[in-house]
């Protein structure tokens, strides 16, 4: 068998679809920040709380009434959705124009509080979801063993997240958005209701990282501080990408899950740490991240 | 002659009035801190259960000890050696806390018990696992009570072993606990005659095992070893089922599995997994009892942790009695003194190097068919005798131990 760096070629094939399946997730979850960045302005320390209620929404909506998989994938970032729209009409509203450390240090709070609550009530151990049926098994590739369920998160997480792009940049609903966020007064003046135009975009963001959630549900353990670790994470990959950057927000969340993958390859112990390592390096040559474009 | 004769009997005189006055339990107090993990990876197996079980054996006891009262602070370690120490250098400086009980993350424990020593106060360790707590870590000033990665790899990995699981593929949480655990594994599957074809260590706490379990398939090993925790350990599960690795032949050992976990993995998920604990609440009557006990209090079985910090805080409340002192050195003197019978274990005892022996098992997780509810985890299949299961003193590299 050939081998690079020591390592079988299969094994590297192997780690790099795995990286693109977990860079999916990374590419879902910034998605919806940078979006609620980027229109909003509001920095959201409470989309690993979100992405976490979407998970556990799905479980308890399962446990509770056996609402299957497909439902919830509609019903868990809708509920999810709603709830962040009560969050920006009760919370977000009051600090809107303030500077942006009001809106981080507002959403962690929510974040601190939703994480402690319901730790409470669930515990850490993690409440199990079985996967599908239709999932069960997987595709036998040469260089490995690919579970159905995997390839369909990658199929989905893709969908998505183009479809969200191609709905902000290229539609009218999009430009409105765009403008509303840009100049609210003239917008108000053309008749547009920027307020709902708000609190529908903040819960769109939300609906994402509960839609990621869902998708988590079958595979990882669904417990309460699931958000916490990869809430962090997922703001190194929005600002490698350049913040408000959608499109880059997409890109560059495969290329770290990618480089994370490769990573755990060759030097796991480094895994953890090497997006950062990757950002601290963005940042020095490109403040404003790879797709940015304002300071 | 006579001045300086004079002056010797006052000194020695005023130094035991010093002694005499150590003998005696300090403010009238006995203060316990009970330092767990409350909110994270850790919290289930100890948290805030544990120190009901803590408040359970204070209770239990009569609330009172000669007279003193028993006072119990708590705090969260957040699985952090350096908050961890801060938080007992000020309850032992500042707060004057006798007794620090509870201790999960092994780097906590590591970390705090050096500062116990430095200031002669008691630690009980009931949740870590690293069994260089010990060892090399050992101190005159800290008991480890409920289990440690020794007798884990002496029971799970030699009897994966004698069932054919001759080389074997490791996972490692890559901090002092997974660290011990390696290294216990390793030399328990050699001296078996196995061997270690491949390891990982992979960061602590980590979601996504795809990468590792890919690897470790990749290695051919007839066994993939789990030397982490919690929800490392039931992430890596569920994982390595997804993507078939016993279909495809290998075997998944799971080193350190708490109750907690098997009941969130649930049996259709865990069934057949062996494992090793110094504990389970369904072994007799008295184990019963005082689970239905402990049930009553917190909704759930306890761990083996649990029934650990128990069984310990009555083990030190009665070494208090007996002495009349909170003197640590005292305490533990006479805790190494008196054998250990109760709900937790029969024959307990305290070596000088700290550790407690006592008998282990080793488990399997039930069927789905053979659980009658959601809390019938195991069967006992051995019962590992103490004396087997925990490093013998010849092999300890503690200070406090003559070799």
């Amino acid at each position: 068998m050939s081998m690079i760096f020591g390592v079988p070629l299969a094994v590297l094939l192997g780690q790099l679809l795995i990286g693109i399946i977990n860079g999916a997730f990374y590419a879902l979850l910034s998605l919806g920040l940078a979006v609620i960045f980027g229109l909003l302005k509001i920095i959201n320390f409470a989309h690993g709380a979100m992405y976490m209620l979407g998970a556990l929404v799905t479980v308890v909506l399962f446990d509770a009434l056996g609402v299957n998989y497909w439902v919830a994938l509609f019903l868990a970032p809708l509920l999810v959705g709603v709830f962040g729209v009560l969050i920006e009409y009760f919370l977000l509203r009051r600090i809107a124009g303030q500077d942006h450390i009001y809106s981080l240090l507002l959403t962690f709070g929510v974040a601190l509080i939703l994480q402690g609550v319901l730790t409470n009530i669930y515990g850490v151990s993690g409440l199990r979801y079985a996967m599908p049926d239709v999932f069960k098994g997987g595709f036998n590739l040469d260089f490995m063993f690919l579970p159905y369920y995997r390839a369909w998160v990658i199929v989905v997480a893709l969908l998505v997240c183009f479809g969200t792009w191609f709905m902000i940049e290229k539609t009218k609903l999009g430009s409105y958005l765009r403008a509303g966020t840009e100049d609210s007064q003239l917008m108000q003046g053309f008749g547009i209701n920027v307020p709902l135009l708000v609190s529908l975009t903040y819960g769109f963001g939300v609906a994402l990282a509960a839609f990621a959630g869902v998708l988590a549900a079958p595979i990882y353990s669904v417990t309460p501080t699931m958000g916490s670790t990869t809430l962090i994470v997922v703001f190194a990959v929005v600002v490698i990408g350049g913040m408000g950057s959608i499109g880059g927000a997409i890109i560059t969340g495969i290329l770290m899950g990618v480089i994370e993958g490769l990573t755990k390859t060759f030097y796991p112990p480094a895994s953890s740490a090497v997006i950062f390592l990757v950002m601290v390096v963005v940042l020095m040559f490109r403040p404003n991240g790879l797709f940015g474009k304002e300071a | 002659m006579t001045m300086t004769k004079k002056l010797l009997t006052s000194a020695v005189a005023s130094a035991l009035m010093v002694g005499g006055a150590q003998a005696a339990i300090s403010d009238n107090t006995v203060k316990i801190g009970y330092l767990a993990d409350m909110s994270g990876t850790y919290r289930d197996l100890a948290g805030p259960n544990g120190l009901k079980a803590l408040e359970m054996a204070i209770k239990d006891f009569g609330g009172k000890v000669n007279g003193a009262t028993i006072e119990v602070v708590s705090a969260d370690d957040r699985n952090n050696p350096d908050s961890s120490s801060s938080t007992v250098r000020r309850w032992v400086e500042n707060d004057k806390v006798d007794m620090v009980a509870g201790m999960v993350a092994s780097s906590v424990t590591i970390a705090v018990s050096k500062i116990l020593e430095e200031n002669d106060r008691l630690g009980i360790v009931s949740g870590s696992a690293a069994s260089s707590i010990t060892n090399e870590h050992c101190t005159p000033n800290h008991i480890h009570y409920v289990y440690d990665t020794y007798p884990l790899a002496n029971g799970t990995a030699s009897a994966v072993v004698k069932e054919g699981g001759k080389s074997w593929y490791l996972m490692t949480a890559d901090y002092a606990f997974g660290h011990a655990l390696e290294a216990d594994v390793t030399r328990v599957v050699e001296a078996n005659g196995g061997e270690i074809v491949g390891s990982v260590r992979h960061p602590f706490p980590t979601q996504d095992f795809s990468s590792f379990v890919l690897q470790a398939q990749a290695s051919g090993a007839d066994v993939v070893g789990l030397a982490n925790a919690g929800s490392d350990t039931t992430n890596a599960i569920t994982t390595a089922s997804e993507f078939g690795v016993t279909q495809a032949g290998q075997t998944l050992a799971a080193l350190l599995l708490f109750l907690t976990d098997v009941h969130a993995l649930g049996v259709n998920t865990a069934q057949g997994i062996q494992l090793t604990t110094g504990w389970y609440w369904d072994m007799n009557d008295e184990t019963r009892e005082w689970s239905d006990r402990f049930m009553k209090e917190t909704g759930v079985r306890p761990t083996m942790v649990h029934a650990g910090i128990y069984s310990s805080t009555l083990q030190y409340l009665n070494a208090v009695a007996a002495t009349g002192s909170d003197n640590a050195q005292a305490v533990r003197k006479q805790m190494m003194d008196t054998p250990i019978n109760d709900m937790f274990t029969k024959n307990g005892r305290i070596r000088e190097d700290g550790r407690m022996v006592h008998d282990m098992y080793l488990a399997e997780v039930k069927k789905p068919e053979e659980s009658k509810n959601e809390w019938d985890l195991y069967k006992i299949l051995r019962t590992i005798p103490a004396d087997e299961a925990y490093r013998p003193l010849s092999e300890s590299k503690c200070k406090l131990v003559n070799n």
